[in-house]
């Protein structure tokens, strides 16, 4: 069980790593922490309080805070789509903007699959259960053509989180390399 | 499924909100129905089974909503997506 002082710490070192802030009003805040913290407890992973989880980690990945929408999203609106982080300017004028779902429309919809319910982590004996209930998302090898940056996931980063570059600047590397996991 | 209901005084419009449980801007939206005295029944849509999440995907598709949460569906035609108290007010004439 993680605490909410380590959610906290947590949140706090993130939004100084990438220059945001954390949501000015103390009470969303917590709300927020609490959030996180039950989803934690219950998934295994920090999901997103605000969107519903499929419970299976290779559908919610990209939904896991901090969630894959959220620079794109600060860099748009000033916030991110909970508005637990947002910037500077959103920050010292305490208004917090409506952000759209940029999430797209079928992976929220992984969510209501009935093949998504494992949500336990699979232990040696059921190892071959949770293969069978492995759901299909099909990775990829991408990188960062600015600084070279590797990644194996569905998609490529919105942003690069080493150098900052765009999603159009990443390319897929073509490997004959088979992965498991 | 899980269908709370939520006294209130001013039953003029039938209210049924989708909210998540771990969900700031669900909690809100719930304090206001509350604090507005509205009567609405809402579901936890994360706290519920999977024959019931894909129902009421299935509800708020069908009605034109998106699968994000809170949507509150007034009078089964009008949705709000989202903690939206212009748009509450308005169709809940407050």
């Amino acid at each position: 069980m993680i605490t909410l002082e380590e959610v906290r710490r947590r949140a706090e070192a993130d939004a100084k790593t990438y220059g945001y802030y954390l949501t000015p009003q103390p009470d969303l805040l917590r709300g927020f922490f609490e959030g996180l913290k039950t989803n934690e407890d219950r998934y295994g992973y920090p999901l997103c309080p605000c969107r519903l989880a499929s419970g299976n980690f290779e559908y919610d990945r990209d939904i896991i805070c901090p969630c894959d929408y959220r620079d794109p999203d600060i860099a748009q609106y000033g916030s991110c789509y909970c508005r637990l982080y947002v910037n500077k300017q959103v920050y010292e004028s305490q208004n917090l903007p409506e952000v759209p779902e940029r999430r797209p429309p079928e992976k929220m919809a992984r969510a209501y699959e009935t093949q998504a319910a494992p949500a336990k982590q699979a232990h040696a004996g059921e190892a071959q259960e949770a293969e069978k209930a492995k759901p299909m998302v099909k990775k990829k090898l991408w990188y960062c053509k600015q600084c070279g940056y590797v990644v194996f996931r569905e998609d490529p980063p919105y942003v690069c989180p080493i150098c900052k570059a765009k999603r159009e600047l990443f390319a897929e590397i073509d490997s004959a390399v088979e992965f498991n996991g | 499924m899980n269908i709370s209901k939520v006294s209130g005084k001013n039953k003029k419009h039938k209210v049924f909100l989708y909210a998540l449980s771990t969900c700031v801007w669900c909690k809100l939206t719930k304090q206001y129905l509350i604090d507005s005295n509205i009567e609405y029944e809402y579901v936890d849509v994360d706290l519920a089974d999977e024959k019931d999440k894909q129902k009421i995907r299935d509800t708020i598709q069908s009605k034109g909503g998106m699968l994000s949460y809170p949507t509150t569906i007034v009078d089964d035609k009008v949705v709000i997506t989202g903690f939206r108290k212009d748009k509450l007010n308005e169709a809940l004439e407050l």
